[in-house]
């Protein structure tokens, strides 16, 4: 069948399946709608967590930003990844003995303040908005190129799918249906990932893949890669050129920003029980795993392709380079999308793929008679590209742009849902028309899912500039605001009112000005470099020093003001253990 | 506290398990890159593996460990739920 028509039909049955399970799994109220009624069993939370959380950066752009950073791009994998055990160990259980509906209502209740959960609702907010319009961005890209119809459709009709499930079905219909969407994405994941490893080592299993010998010839694939890259003036694979303090922050702000990130936390508010939300976090991190383990192989032999197809012969031999004329068919294809790019600069009609951007290796580029690289690939294609590299079926090509679309409406929905929670439960019941009926907040957590739906399209079809930009943006303001202020909430009896709303907005306000500075080029004089970051921390990596002012000051606030009341103390005695105290008070 | 040391045990374990996830990720795959690096495992690295591969699997091991445990601390200290609060 016709590779168009072919995927109209797989995403079509995939949309056909959502919209099912959306029906299936109506919410009857608030308790449904905001934490699927408590009833979820914890492999289904798991599973549900994994597609919740792993949006089109991870399914798209992480295999290819690994291929072209080498170890710098272990930052996401370990960061990605380690924010689950701080989750597992530091938040969820008590959060879900806690037993409320949102992140918000936990930091107001625990700090007794309106002020606070108001504060908490602002970076929530922020936080997710950035994050849906990555998504929606990501729905379109995949729409526009497997599906051949323009952006604008592509966005309407996602839309329309996530609208769908997300306002009828609530938090219910969203859990069922990321279950779903798991299953879609890491099946289409996994296949490709094994046919290229087998292709390029022999081996099915892309994580000894990555530690194999490359088919032909007998050398360590890392090895061959770090000898074929570094000819080209390339750093070598296995090692970083980042600086070792601007790795060890990246990677904690990513990791203490995901056990932050409202929408992932919510996630374990939906089982029956505290263990449940313990062992629901290892599931959620086990089929995390399945996806990010084999990504770095496929970003490795990923590399090594792309760099052989290109270098066909020994570097600087006048005929060791591809003829433009003779490029493959997956070439041409991805050419149309702008994606992949040729320029002839010294008018051989071959394509120089090489870092012209070394000093070192610029005079034996000139030797050569290079004029300059000639290939620019956008990493993005890495995943996307993948079946049609590896020659694979094109069912499989298909699949792949179901599971781009099910990782980005996964993400999307799980992120309008903690948004419309914080406007109807947070700011309406809680704020503005406590006595409210549950008929009518239900009513408006729709009407707010809806507009918030509206809006992320908006950003998505109008994506403001800087959109790539701010991804640090979403991490660095949950590591700076919500984690610590949930973290001190459980584990601190002394921490008050005040030191919790001075902690998150000097950790916001620090990690904004400080992303907003370098990112927007605020003061020319003093551009992103760095020479001129503070301590050598870039702005992806500023959230973890947010996060320790944040617990600094938090704590130093709270040493000269008043005590938080008893009953906030009683409530600290209450979410950390799980069962009710009775028992072992009788013991004691 | 009136819950017979609950939370001062459960506060060791979490500190032990941190401690690990501490040194397999930040300790292996970033601080320490570089020594690791001169120790080959099969067609890696090793502290290029740990950084790529080896902390995620002793993350997820770490989780299930410490679901584990702590289920048997509920359990000893008599704070564990009960079945019909689900």
């Amino acid at each position: 069948m016709e590779l168009t028509t072919l995927t109209y039909a797989v995403v079509g049955a995939s949309f056909a399946l959502y919209i099912g399970i959306a029906f299936w799994s109506k919410a009857q109220g608030t308790g449904d709608f905001y934490v699927a009624g408590k009833h979820v069993h914890p492999v289904a939370n798991g599973m549900a967590t994994a597609a919740d959380w792993m949006s089109a950066a991870s399914f798209i752009s992480m295999a290819g930003l690994i291929a072209f950073l080498g170890y710098d791009g272990s930052v996401y994998l370990m960061g990605w990844t380690g924010g689950y055990v701080l989750l597992a160990l530091l938040l969820a259980p008590y959060l879900r003995k806690f037993g409320k509906y949102t992140v918000p209502e936990f930091i107001g209740e625990r700090y007794y303040s309106q002020t606070a959960r108001v504060v908490a609702v602002i970076c929530l907010i922020v936080i997710s908005f950035t994050y849906v319009a990555g998504q929606m961005r990501g729905v379109g890209i995949v729409f526009s190129r497997f599906l051949n119809v323009d952006i604008t459709t592509g966005l309407l009709v996602g839309m329309g799918v996530v609208f769908f499930y997300a306002v009828l079905g609530g938090m219910k219909g969203i859990t069922y249906t990321q279950v779903a969407q798991y299953c879609v994405l890491i099946f289409a994941y996994t296949v490709p990932a094994v046919f290229v490893s087998l292709q390029v080592t022999g081996v099915a299993i892309p994580q000894i893949a990555f530690g194999s010998t490359v088919a032909d010839g007998g050398a360590w694939l890392l090895t061959t890669l770090d000898r074929i890259v570094t000819d080209l003036g390339f750093p070598a694979y296995t090692d970083g050129t980042k600086s070792g303090i601007d790795v060890f922050f990246i990677t904690l702000a990513l990791m203490i920003g995901t056990a932050g990130l409202p929408h992932v936390v919510v996630r374990f508010f939906t089982v029956p029980r505290v263990r449940d939300a313990r062992i629901s976090a290892g599931y959620a991190l086990l089929f995390i795993a399945i996806l990010y383990t084999p990504a770095p192989g496929v970003g490795a032999i990923a590399r090594l392709n792309l760099t052989t197809t290109m270098q066909t012969g020994p570097v600087g031999a006048p005929d060791g380079n591809l003829v433009y004329e003779e490029r493959p068919q997956w070439f041409r294809t991805w050419e149309e999308t702008g994606l992949l790019s040729f320029t002839d600069h010294n008018a051989d009609g071959r394509i120089q793929y090489y870092n012209d951007a070394n000093p070192e290796f610029a005079e034996r580029a000139a030797e050569f008679g290079w004029a300059g690289n000639e290939l620019t690939v956008d990493r993005d294609i890495i995943v996307l590209a993948n079946p049609e590299i590896a020659g694979l079926p094109n069912w499989v090509v298909a699949l792949v742009a179901a599971g781009g679309i099910a990782a980005a409406l996964s993400t999307a929905a799980g992120l309008l849902l903690v948004i419309s929670a914080a406007i109807s439960h947070d700011i309406t019941k809680g704020v503005i028309a406590p006595r409210i009926s549950e008929k009518r907040e239900l009513l408006i957590g729709r009407i707010s899912a809806g507009v918030a739906i509206l809006m992320a399209g908006y950003l998505g079809y109008d994506p403001p500039g800087f959109v790539a930009q701010v991804v640090a943006f979403a991490f660095g303001i949950a590591a700076a605001s919500l984690f610590p202020a949930i973290l001190l909430g459980i584990f601190s009896r002394r921490v008050n009112r005040e030191g919790a709303v001075a902690g998150m907005l000097v950790g916001f306000i620090f990690t904004v000005s400080y992303i907003v500075y370098f990112k927007f080029g605020v003061s020319p004089a003093y551009g992103n470099d760095p020479a001129n970051w503070l301590f050598g921390i870039s702005p992806e990596g500023i959230g973890a020093l947010g996060a320790m002012l944040n617990l600094g000051v938090a704590v130093a606030v709270s040493a000269v003001t008043a005590r938080p009341p008893e009953t906030v103390r009683e409530l600290v005695d209450h979410i950390r253990t799980p069962g009710d105290q009775r028992r072992a008070q009788d013991d004691a | 506290m009136k819950d017979g040391g609950y939370w001062r045990a459960n506060l060791r374990l979490v500190a032990g398990c941190l401690a690990v996830w501490f040194v397999v990720s930040f300790g292996c795959g970033i601080l320490f890159v570089d020594l690791l690096n001169e120790i080959p495992l099969g067609g890696f690295r090793l502290g290029f593996w740990f950084a790529q591969q080896g902390s995620i699997y002793v993350f997820l091991v770490l989780i299930f460990f410490y679901a584990w445990r702590i289920g048997r601390l509920d359990r000893e200290y008599g704070v564990e739920e009960e079945d019909d609060h689900a």
